[in-house]
């Protein structure tokens, strides 16, 4: 008999710095954060897929997605109960602001401890910071086992005891083996995360943390309250019981002593066209002067 | 005590480049400090390991040795660098941005509350003065490193604790014997205190290593695609100009996103940093994230249809129009033309 489980899985919402584009550059060549999207990052929703066809094989299990961050990050919340998350919580605190990773770690593992999961997937990394440090914090905060840079969940034991994952390494693969409750994380290499389903859509699309709530009307709350599928939850400082020392800037040991804004520098190029006559010159240089050939 | 420690990770016995090229850089950060070098190497079967760490600069190499120690896992590996740091209090610690190094250096920061910045560009000693407090501080690492998808240099500081964490990706860093080689005397770690049963939980069933076929770090010439190439198939002729000339195809990471391209070939931040002679970029837009692993490249032709690509500001020769116009006729031309 396979035991229903219950995962979470840890997400970010992060601003697009893959879509950088023209639009997004200031006159003096630094980025406009503002003029970026914000997106369900990338890996965070391979890890995702991962639960959720964990919760394929297992019916009865629940999938719940756990961010943190400001009242907007809710979207993501949702996004997820599209794809097929059972619902999710939103850390949300001003005690939280200024986070680095090992902050930003202790919050979400006093939020763990609170759901009590058997297994919590999260993206390999997030594509505003690149770190690849909060999988591995959170698990040690927790005391349990870390599997990173996961590709697949190969199996796990129907008592929930053990679970086999392939990881992908620098120069290969590697299948290991480990006890429940553990941190997998998922590398953007695995399978790609499932499309919202519209039927999901249409029954989550009213969910919402309370803050949220108190823009919407009357009848909108009634129905709010008699559904509970549509409540997602918020959790402050004081909910997760977390040490205010060891939270937001306070709690973090890396501090940013400078940050440089990158700029493009002006160096002129030559400018050609695809024309023939512009190719052959330019590749009739390149083998003059031995760079080809 | 009080020293700079490099965790010197192993391949098939030997310590892998990142590894070197660090000990190249903590032996310039030791000296500056004052301070000993010294490396750490977690396997088993490493006797005679010291010779090359000391070639590099090491001073003192601390050896844990046991078969439940190879290959690598994060537990025990993690119990060991703690508790040797614990006795220790290295006031820095390096290791590379490898698999296991992003595995391990997370682990080991957040159980010794020490803070860790990943994939830093550049390791510098510096001072600091609290601007609430005033307090004043000597002979900081100041950890710099890309951030937000590279569009902003940050420099990161860990004021109080220690040690100080930092993890650099391979080829970012060079790698040189040290002008006059470390002692590299052997301190043997009585690891067996440090583990409990719990450590060794997780087991590895199965491994492979594919060794690197494709090499894009070390060719001479790279013809580079981006999300603009516009699909698998269009990146053929990509293959095709290298093919000839003898060069590697590199990705920007948009591409290898889109699955246009094998991840091995990423080029960037996030991927490999290459320094080839001539780097043909087709369809790259040219963002920071990518332009970061390139721009030190001799010679850049950017092949792009927008003439305002940011690429073109770091381009030697900037071709405006289609990847798939302009590279047959440059395949043509070296046909006909070269030896």
């Amino acid at each position: 008999m396979k035991k229903p489980l219950k995962i979470v899985v840890l997400a970010k919402q992060v601003p697009d710095t893959r879509n950088v584009g023209k639009d997004a550059m200031k006159a003096d060549g630094t980025v406009n954060r503002a003029a970026l999207p914000a997106i369900f990052n990338p890996e965070d929703l391979n890890a995702l897929e991962q639960a959720l066809i964990l919760k394929d094989t297992r019916p009865g299990s629940t999938v719940l997605l756990l961010t943190m961050g400001p009242h907007r990050a809710a979207d993501i919340i949702r996004d997820a109960m599209y794809r097929g998350a059972d619902g999710g919580v939103l850390l949300t605190d001003r005690k939280f602001a200024g986070a680095d990773t090992l902050a930003t770690s202790y919050a979400l593992s006093r939020a763990l401890l609170k759901i009590g999961p058997d297994i919590i997937i999260a993206g390999r990394q997030a594509i505003d910071g690149d770190t690849a440090q909060v999988g591995p914090q959170v698990a040690e905060k927790l005391g349990i086992p870390q599997v990173t840079y996961a590709e697949e969940i190969l199996s796990l034991e129907d008592d929930n005891t053990g679970i086999v994952v392939k990881r992908r390494l620098d120069h290969g693969v590697e299948v290991v083996s480990g006890p429940l409750p553990i941190v997998i994380t998922i590398n953007g290499s695995a399978a790609p995360c499932r499309p919202q389903h519209a039927k999901r859509v249409m029954k989550y699309k009213h969910a919402r943390i309370p803050t949220e709530l108190q823009e919407m009307d009357t009848d909108y709350t009634r129905m709010y309250q008699e559904k509970d599928y549509l409540k997602i939850g918020e959790w402050s400082v004081a909910d997760v019981e977390a040490d205010d020392a060891q939270l937001g800037l306070a709690g973090s040991p890396t501090k940013v002593k400078a940050i440089e804004n990158v700029v493009f520098q002006a160096k002129e190029a030559k400018r050609l066209t695809s024309a023939d006559a512009d190719i052959d010159q330019l590749m009739a240089e390149l083998i003059a002067s031995h760079t080809l050939g | 005590m009080n020293n700079l420690m490099v965790y010197c990770e192993l391949e098939n016995g030997r310590p892998v480049d990142v590894s070197l090229e660090l000990l190249t850089k903590g032996r310039e950060l030791a000296d500056t400090l004052g301070c000993q070098l010294e490396a750490v190497v977690i396997g088993h079967n490493l006797t005679g390991i010291e010779k090359e760490l000391a070639e590099y600069g090491a001073d003192t190499v601390w050896i844990a040795d046991g078969p439940e120690l190879d290959p690598y896992r994060t537990l025990p590996h993690s119990a060991i660098l703690c508790g040797l740091f614990g006795q220790e209090k290295p006031q820095i610690a390096l290791m590379g941005a490898t698999v296991v190094g992003r595995d391990l250096g997370p682990r080991v920061s957040s159980a010794l509350h020490s803070g860790l910045t990943a994939d830093c560009t550049s390791l510098v000693i510096g001072e600091h003065t609290d601007n609430k407090t005033g307090k004043q501080y000597k002979d900081l690492l100041y950890q710099i490193r890309p951030a937000f998808g590279g569009n902003i240099i940050a420099t990161i500081i860990n004021p109080d604790c220690r040690p100080q964490m930092a993890t650099v990706r391979e080829g970012v860093m060079k790698k040189e014997k040290a002008a006059s080689p470390g002692a590299g005397e052997v301190r043997n770690i009585d690891y067996k205190q440090y583990l409990n049963d719990t450590d060794l939980a997780v087991k590895i069933i199965e491994r492979h290593m594919e060794e690197r076929k494709i090499n894009v770090k070390g060719a001479p010439v790279i013809v580079s695609g981006g999300y603009g190439v516009g699909s698998k198939e269009n990146f053929k002729l990509l293959f095709e100009l290298a093919e000839i000339l003898g060069a590697e195809v590199g990705a920007s990471r948009a591409a290898v996103d889109a699955g246009f391209a094998d991840h091995a070939r990423q080029i960037g931040q996030t991927g490999v940093t290459v320094r080839p002679k001539l780097y043909i970029a087709c369809g790259i837009s040219g963002q920071i994230q990518h332009t970061a692993g390139m721009d030190q490249s001799s010679m850049i032709i950017s092949i792009n249809t927008d003439p305002e690509a940011p690429i073109n500001k770091i381009a030697d020769y900037a071709i405006t129009g289609d990847v798939g116009d302009v590279l047959p006729k440059m395949i043509k031309y070296y046909r006909q033309n070269s030896k």
